[in-house]
């Protein structure tokens, strides 16, 4: 939580494992209005590098912060455009 | 053309009007060109029916629909195993020509170890939550990636269009594919 941003809604993609966390992550951001920010709590370690490398290689979408906390990664992602 | 004399009213000379209009033409032209190099496209090849190699295809075209390319896969041969809709929740796991396997290939040979190494392999996906096959097909589906079963194999291996998830695209042939890798900016053969 950490400040500075609102977040609109929380995805939780815990046990999933590669593509899945980047494939309904994109799937949950398409729902949001721009601006909004999305969370999305993960376990799969690759999520990191992959939810950033993504939210650079795609248009529309900017990656505001990650966390590693107790075996959950926290990504947040805001709709951008 | 014209010779000596830049004369305004001579016919042959466009009016401001002509000159304006065939501007706006042009960028027209230029914007719609540049719309298109927007969106990157995908073009894949499946030729691979083993569970094994079922996952690279569907993992890249997914992902790929997810960074918003537009993702054509192209299945032929044993790939078209993928998209059949019963055949995709029973691909097998070969024992046998892969060295990395635990046991040696004189013994993976010995019937019913491609049972026993396909159920080994259907155990660790279920345990470490992989999706399945059928996840893949049905989220890429959603996701907008195209599909596609080459009608030749088809009638090959005697199928029929039914046999295929619904959303499939069926009579098209190589130089469906060919197209659409000439297209794409990413072209692979699994």
């Amino acid at each position: 939580m950490s400040a500075e941003f609102d977040i609109t809604e929380t995805l939780d993609v815990k046990g999933a494992s590669c593509p899945m966390p980047v494939v309904k992550t994109k799937s949950a951001i398409d729902d949001l209005a721009d601006g909004e920010v999305l969370e999305v709590l993960a376990t799969d370690p690759g999520s990191m590098s992959d939810i950033d490398g993504w939210a650079s290689g795609t248009e529309g979408v900017e990656l505001v912060d990650q966390e590693e906390g107790n075996d959950v990664y926290k990504h947040y992602v805001r709709k951008t455009e | 053309m014209s010779t000596d004399t830049p004369d305004a009213s001579t016919d042959d000379t466009p009016s401001r009007a002509e000159l304006a209009a065939r501007v706006d033409e042009l960028e027209d032209a230029l914007a719609e060109a540049t719309d298109e190099d927007d969106s990157k496209k995908m073009s894949i090849i499946a030729t691979k029916g083993t569970l094994d190699m079922a996952y690279p295809p569907l993992i890249l075209a997914s992902t790929a629909a997810a960074f918003d390319y537009e993702v054509t896969v192209f299945h032929t041969f044993w790939g078209l195993d993928i998209l059949h809709e019963e055949r995709s929740k029973d691909l097998k796991l070969s024992s046998v020509g892969n060295p990395n396997m635990p046991v040696p290939n004189a013994v993976a040979a010995l019937p019913g170890m491609d049972r026993v190494t396909t159920k080994m392999m259907e155990k660790r996906i279920a345990d470490n939550d992989t999706a399945t096959i059928e996840e893949l097909i049905e989220t890429s589906l959603d996701m907008g990636v195209a599909f596609q079963a080459c009608q030749m194999t088809i009638d090959l291996m005697d199928y029929d269009e039914d046999d295929f998830y619904d959303g499939v695209t069926v009579g098209v042939g190589a130089a469906t594919a060919l197209q659409d890798m000439a297209d794409a900016d990413i072209q692979l053969l699994v």
